[in-house]
Protein backbone atom coordinates (compact mmCIF):
# COMPACT_ATOMS: atom_id res chain seq x y z
CA UNK A 1 0.00 0.00 0.00
CA UNK A 2 1.20 3.30 -0.85
CA UNK A 3 1.23 6.61 0.81
CA UNK A 4 -2.15 8.85 -0.69
CA UNK A 5 -2.90 12.26 -1.50
CA UNK A 6 -5.36 11.58 2.04
CA UNK A 7 -7.48 14.82 1.97
CA UNK A 8 -8.92 14.65 -1.51
CA UNK A 9 -10.42 11.33 -0.52
CA UNK A 10 -12.34 12.15 2.40
CA UNK A 11 -12.90 15.76 1.50
CA UNK A 12 -14.71 14.44 -1.62
CA UNK A 13 -17.32 12.64 0.97
CA UNK A 14 -18.81 15.03 3.02
CA UNK A 15 -20.33 12.57 5.64
CA UNK A 16 -16.53 11.19 6.03
CA UNK A 17 -16.01 14.90 6.45
CA UNK A 18 -17.98 15.44 9.09
CA UNK A 19 -17.38 12.50 11.07
CA UNK A 20 -13.38 13.20 10.99
CA UNK A 21 -12.60 10.69 8.72
CA UNK A 22 -8.45 10.55 7.85
CA UNK A 23 -7.41 8.09 5.21
CA UNK A 24 -4.19 6.66 6.45
CA UNK A 25 -3.82 3.76 3.88
CA UNK A 26 -5.28 2.68 0.69
CA UNK A 27 -4.14 0.61 -2.62
CA UNK A 28 -4.38 -2.56 -4.27
CA UNK A 29 -7.82 -3.42 -3.39
CA UNK A 30 -7.07 -2.81 1.00
CA UNK A 31 -7.74 0.42 2.72
CA UNK A 32 -6.73 1.72 6.15
CA UNK A 33 -9.34 4.81 7.48
CA UNK A 34 -9.54 6.20 11.25
CA UNK A 35 -11.36 8.82 13.38
CA UNK A 36 -11.33 10.17 16.16
CA UNK A 37 -13.79 10.02 19.30
CA UNK A 38 -15.66 12.83 19.87
CA UNK A 39 -18.15 13.69 22.37
CA UNK A 40 -21.43 14.35 19.33
CA UNK A 41 -20.90 10.62 18.55
CA UNK A 42 -21.65 9.02 21.78
CA UNK A 43 -24.34 6.73 21.61
CA UNK A 44 -24.57 5.85 24.93
CA UNK A 45 -24.99 8.30 27.56
CA UNK A 46 -24.48 6.65 30.04
CA UNK A 47 -20.91 5.07 29.29
CA UNK A 48 -19.57 7.71 26.31
CA UNK A 49 -19.27 4.82 24.12
CA UNK A 50 -19.99 5.65 20.57
CA UNK A 51 -22.49 4.81 18.74
CA UNK A 52 -22.23 1.90 16.34
CA UNK A 53 -23.87 3.97 13.86
CA UNK A 54 -20.37 5.99 13.50
CA UNK A 55 -18.55 3.04 13.62
CA UNK A 56 -20.48 1.52 10.59
CA UNK A 57 -19.91 4.69 9.11
CA UNK A 58 -16.27 4.09 9.50
CA UNK A 59 -16.63 0.55 8.32
CA UNK A 60 -18.72 1.23 5.09
CA UNK A 61 -16.02 3.76 3.68
CA UNK A 62 -13.48 1.70 4.08
CA UNK A 63 -14.37 -0.77 2.75
CA UNK A 64 -15.75 1.72 -0.37
CA UNK A 65 -12.15 3.01 -0.28
CA UNK A 66 -10.58 -0.68 -0.65
CA UNK A 67 -12.61 -2.13 -3.99
CA UNK A 68 -12.26 2.04 -5.15
CA UNK A 69 -8.78 1.19 -4.82
CA UNK A 70 -8.75 -2.42 -6.59
CA UNK A 71 -7.27 -2.48 -9.90
CA UNK A 72 -9.79 -1.60 -12.59
CA UNK A 73 -12.40 0.04 -10.22
CA UNK A 74 -14.78 2.57 -11.65
CA UNK A 75 -17.67 3.44 -8.98
CA UNK A 76 -19.20 1.22 -6.08
CA UNK A 77 -22.42 1.17 -4.35
CA UNK A 78 -22.42 -0.73 -0.64
CA UNK A 79 -25.03 -3.69 -1.13
CA UNK A 80 -25.06 -5.13 2.08
CA UNK A 81 -23.10 -5.14 5.36
CA UNK A 82 -23.15 -6.81 8.59
CA UNK A 83 -20.91 -5.77 11.30
CA UNK A 84 -20.63 -7.88 14.73
CA UNK A 85 -19.80 -5.10 17.63
CA UNK A 86 -17.08 -7.17 20.09
CA UNK A 87 -16.53 -4.88 22.30
CA UNK A 88 -17.46 -1.35 23.04
CA UNK A 89 -14.66 0.93 21.95
CA UNK A 90 -12.95 3.11 24.60
CA UNK A 91 -13.90 6.60 25.14
CA UNK A 92 -11.58 9.24 24.11
CA UNK A 93 -9.60 6.57 21.75
CA UNK A 94 -9.02 6.85 17.90
CA UNK A 95 -10.68 4.30 16.07
CA UNK A 96 -8.93 2.68 13.20
CA UNK A 97 -10.94 0.52 10.18
CA UNK A 98 -8.57 -1.53 7.92
CA UNK A 99 -10.66 -3.22 4.80
CA UNK A 100 -9.76 -5.66 2.24
CA UNK A 101 -11.10 -7.01 -0.84
CA UNK A 102 -10.62 -10.67 -0.73
CA UNK A 103 -12.66 -11.66 -3.63
CA UNK A 104 -13.34 -9.39 -6.34
CA UNK A 105 -15.88 -10.72 -9.53
CA UNK A 106 -16.92 -9.24 -13.01
CA UNK A 107 -19.74 -7.39 -10.75
CA UNK A 108 -19.19 -8.03 -6.95
CA UNK A 109 -16.59 -7.11 -4.78
CA UNK A 110 -16.56 -8.85 -1.18
CA UNK A 111 -15.16 -7.00 1.59
CA UNK A 112 -14.26 -7.94 5.13
CA UNK A 113 -12.89 -5.29 7.57
CA UNK A 114 -11.93 -5.16 11.34
CA UNK A 115 -12.19 -1.66 13.75
CA UNK A 116 -9.90 -1.66 16.57
CA UNK A 117 -9.34 1.46 19.27
CA UNK A 118 -5.69 2.05 20.99
CA UNK A 119 -5.66 -1.38 21.94
CA UNK A 120 -5.20 -2.77 18.19
CA UNK A 121 -5.04 -6.02 20.04
CA UNK A 122 -8.46 -6.96 20.63
CA UNK A 123 -11.08 -5.58 17.74
CA UNK A 124 -13.88 -3.52 18.51
CA UNK A 125 -16.18 -4.59 15.61
CA UNK A 126 -15.53 -6.79 12.26
CA UNK A 127 -17.18 -6.35 9.43
CA UNK A 128 -18.34 -8.45 6.64
CA UNK A 129 -20.07 -6.62 3.06
CA UNK A 130 -20.81 -7.22 -0.37
CA UNK A 131 -20.11 -4.16 -2.59
CA UNK A 132 -21.15 -3.74 -6.43
CA UNK A 133 -17.79 -3.39 -8.73
CA UNK A 134 -17.65 -1.80 -11.72
CA UNK A 135 -14.94 -1.89 -14.01
CA UNK A 136 -13.32 0.70 -16.02
CA UNK A 137 -13.85 -0.22 -20.30
CA UNK A 138 -11.18 -2.45 -21.28
CA UNK A 139 -9.45 -3.40 -18.32
CA UNK A 140 -10.49 -7.70 -17.70
CA UNK B 1 -65.44 2.73 37.51
CA UNK B 2 -62.09 5.02 37.31
CA UNK B 3 -62.38 8.09 35.19
CA UNK B 4 -60.05 7.99 32.18
CA UNK B 5 -56.73 10.33 32.12
CA UNK B 6 -57.64 13.32 30.43
CA UNK B 7 -55.81 13.36 27.03
CA UNK B 8 -53.35 16.51 27.77
CA UNK B 9 -51.98 14.43 30.62
CA UNK B 10 -51.21 11.07 28.40
CA UNK B 11 -49.57 13.10 25.64
CA UNK B 12 -47.73 15.24 28.07
CA UNK B 13 -46.09 11.80 29.59
CA UNK B 14 -46.07 9.80 26.80
CA UNK B 15 -43.97 13.04 24.41
CA UNK B 16 -42.12 14.09 27.59
CA UNK B 17 -40.65 10.60 28.14
CA UNK B 18 -39.81 9.98 24.18
CA UNK B 19 -38.20 13.44 24.25
CA UNK B 20 -35.88 12.15 27.14
CA UNK B 21 -34.75 9.14 25.52
CA UNK B 22 -33.87 10.61 22.14
CA UNK B 23 -32.03 13.62 23.43
CA UNK B 24 -30.01 11.25 25.64
CA UNK B 25 -28.34 10.17 22.67
CA UNK B 26 -25.73 12.93 21.14
CA UNK B 27 -25.15 10.93 17.88
CA UNK B 28 -29.22 10.99 16.59
CA UNK B 29 -28.80 14.79 17.33
CA UNK B 30 -25.39 14.93 15.37
CA UNK B 31 -27.26 13.34 12.31
CA UNK B 32 -30.84 15.28 12.94
CA UNK B 33 -32.82 12.69 13.60
CA UNK B 34 -36.38 13.17 15.04
CA UNK B 35 -39.46 10.98 16.11
CA UNK B 36 -42.94 11.74 15.62
CA UNK B 37 -45.39 9.18 17.61
CA UNK B 38 -48.87 7.70 17.67
CA UNK B 39 -49.79 6.11 20.67
CA UNK B 40 -46.87 3.51 20.88
CA UNK B 41 -45.79 3.41 17.24
CA UNK B 42 -42.55 5.42 16.23
CA UNK B 43 -41.23 6.47 13.17
CA UNK B 44 -37.79 7.77 12.51
CA UNK B 45 -37.31 10.77 10.21
CA UNK B 46 -33.83 12.40 9.08
CA UNK B 47 -34.18 15.53 7.21
CA UNK B 48 -31.88 15.97 4.69
CA UNK B 49 -28.65 17.58 5.16
CA UNK B 50 -25.76 18.16 3.33
CA UNK B 51 -23.30 16.98 5.29
CA UNK B 52 -25.71 13.47 4.78
CA UNK B 53 -24.20 12.88 1.03
CA UNK B 54 -21.44 10.18 0.77
CA UNK B 55 -21.03 10.31 -3.38
CA UNK B 56 -21.76 13.81 -4.03
CA UNK B 57 -21.57 13.33 -8.41
CA UNK B 58 -24.88 11.44 -7.68
CA UNK B 59 -25.98 12.74 -5.20
CA UNK B 60 -26.51 9.90 -3.26
CA UNK B 61 -25.94 9.88 0.86
CA UNK B 62 -23.81 7.92 2.40
CA UNK B 63 -24.00 4.44 3.31
CA UNK B 64 -22.92 5.05 7.08
CA UNK B 65 -25.88 7.72 7.15
CA UNK B 66 -27.85 4.81 6.12
CA UNK B 67 -26.72 2.45 8.38
CA UNK B 68 -26.52 4.79 11.16
CA UNK B 69 -30.22 5.92 11.25
CA UNK B 70 -31.71 2.30 10.88
CA UNK B 71 -29.41 1.38 14.31
CA UNK B 72 -30.60 4.93 15.86
CA UNK B 73 -34.47 3.72 14.83
CA UNK B 74 -33.71 -0.04 16.24
CA UNK B 75 -32.21 1.22 19.75
CA UNK B 76 -34.87 3.95 20.20
CA UNK B 77 -37.57 1.58 19.23
CA UNK B 78 -36.07 -1.12 21.59
CA UNK B 79 -35.61 1.02 24.35
CA UNK B 80 -39.48 2.61 23.96
CA UNK B 81 -40.69 -0.56 23.84
CA UNK B 82 -39.19 -1.92 27.10
CA UNK B 83 -40.31 1.56 29.03
CA UNK B 84 -43.30 1.71 27.41
CA UNK B 85 -45.29 -0.86 30.44
CA UNK B 86 -42.75 1.15 33.58
CA UNK B 87 -44.48 4.45 31.92
CA UNK B 88 -47.96 3.72 30.92
CA UNK B 89 -48.44 1.75 34.59
CA UNK B 90 -47.04 5.16 36.45
CA UNK B 91 -43.94 2.67 37.88
CA UNK B 92 -41.40 4.66 35.82
CA UNK B 93 -42.37 8.60 35.82
CA UNK B 94 -40.75 10.76 32.63
CA UNK B 95 -39.38 12.92 35.43
CA UNK B 96 -37.42 10.02 37.19
CA UNK B 97 -35.88 8.79 34.12
CA UNK B 98 -34.61 12.47 33.21
CA UNK B 99 -32.99 12.38 36.22
CA UNK B 100 -32.02 8.19 35.86
CA UNK B 101 -31.72 7.89 32.30
CA UNK B 102 -32.32 3.64 31.76
CA UNK B 103 -29.36 1.99 30.20
CA UNK B 104 -29.99 1.28 26.66
CA UNK B 105 -29.75 -2.16 24.78
CA UNK B 106 -26.38 -2.89 23.24
CA UNK B 107 -26.12 -3.74 19.47
CA UNK B 108 -24.63 -7.17 19.07
CA UNK B 109 -24.47 -6.71 15.17
CA UNK B 110 -26.42 -5.49 12.70
CA UNK B 111 -26.74 -5.98 8.94
CA UNK B 112 -27.52 -3.53 6.45
CA UNK B 113 -29.22 -4.15 2.90
CA UNK B 114 -29.04 -1.16 0.53
CA UNK B 115 -31.73 -1.51 -1.53
CA UNK B 116 -31.78 1.50 -3.52
CA UNK B 117 -29.68 4.84 -3.72
CA UNK B 118 -30.39 7.37 -1.00
CA UNK B 119 -31.83 10.59 -2.61
CA UNK B 120 -30.87 13.89 -1.35
CA UNK B 121 -34.66 14.50 0.51
CA UNK B 122 -35.74 13.73 3.75
CA UNK B 123 -35.95 9.35 4.94
CA UNK B 124 -38.17 7.90 7.35
CA UNK B 125 -37.72 4.72 9.26
CA UNK B 126 -39.98 2.38 11.36
CA UNK B 127 -38.46 -0.60 13.76
CA UNK B 128 -40.45 -3.79 14.60
CA UNK B 129 -39.20 -5.92 17.42
CA UNK B 130 -39.84 -9.49 16.59
CA UNK B 131 -38.79 -10.70 19.92
CA UNK B 132 -37.70 -9.51 22.84
CA UNK B 133 -36.48 -11.76 25.35
CA UNK B 134 -34.92 -10.66 29.03
CA UNK B 135 -31.49 -10.82 27.29
CA UNK B 136 -31.85 -10.82 23.77
CA UNK B 137 -33.59 -9.11 21.17
CA UNK B 138 -34.23 -9.33 17.67
CA UNK B 139 -35.24 -6.19 15.62
CA UNK B 140 -35.94 -5.25 11.89
CA UNK B 141 -35.89 -1.68 10.40
CA UNK B 142 -37.38 -0.82 6.97
CA UNK B 143 -36.52 2.76 5.12
CA UNK B 144 -38.16 4.62 2.60
CA UNK B 145 -38.10 8.41 1.09
CA UNK B 146 -40.84 9.09 -1.08
CA UNK B 147 -43.08 6.00 -1.21
CA UNK B 148 -43.61 3.81 1.81
CA UNK B 149 -44.23 0.66 -0.39
CA UNK B 150 -40.38 1.58 -1.92
CA UNK B 151 -38.15 0.98 0.85
CA UNK B 152 -34.81 2.20 -0.04
CA UNK B 153 -32.86 -0.11 2.92
CA UNK B 154 -33.81 -2.66 5.56
CA UNK B 155 -31.78 -3.94 8.32
CA UNK B 156 -31.68 -6.84 11.08
CA UNK B 157 -29.93 -6.11 14.43
CA UNK B 158 -29.57 -8.15 17.70
CA UNK B 159 -29.53 -6.62 20.72
CA UNK B 160 -28.39 -7.36 24.19
CA UNK B 161 -30.81 -6.38 26.81
CA UNK B 162 -29.79 -3.96 29.63
CA UNK B 163 -30.90 -5.33 33.24
CA UNK B 164 -33.73 -3.81 34.64
CA UNK B 165 -34.42 -3.52 37.99
CA UNK B 166 -37.80 -4.26 38.08
CA UNK B 167 -37.38 -8.05 39.09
Amino acid sequence: MSKPDTTDFINALPFARALGMQLEQIGAGEAQISMLWDARFIGDPATGVIHGGAVSALMDTCGGAAVMSYPGALTTATIDLRIDYMRAATPGQRITARAQCYHVTRRVAFVRATAHDEDSENPVATATGAFTFDRKEGSA
Amino acid sequence: MKRPEPVQQVKHRRDTALTTLVNAVPYAGFLGIAFERHGDELTAVLPYDEKLIGNPVLPALHGGVIASFLEVAAIIELSWAMLWDELESGRLSPESMAENLPRLPKTIDFTVDYLRTGLPRDAYARARVNRSGRRYASVHVEAWQDNRARLFAQATGHFLMPQRNDG
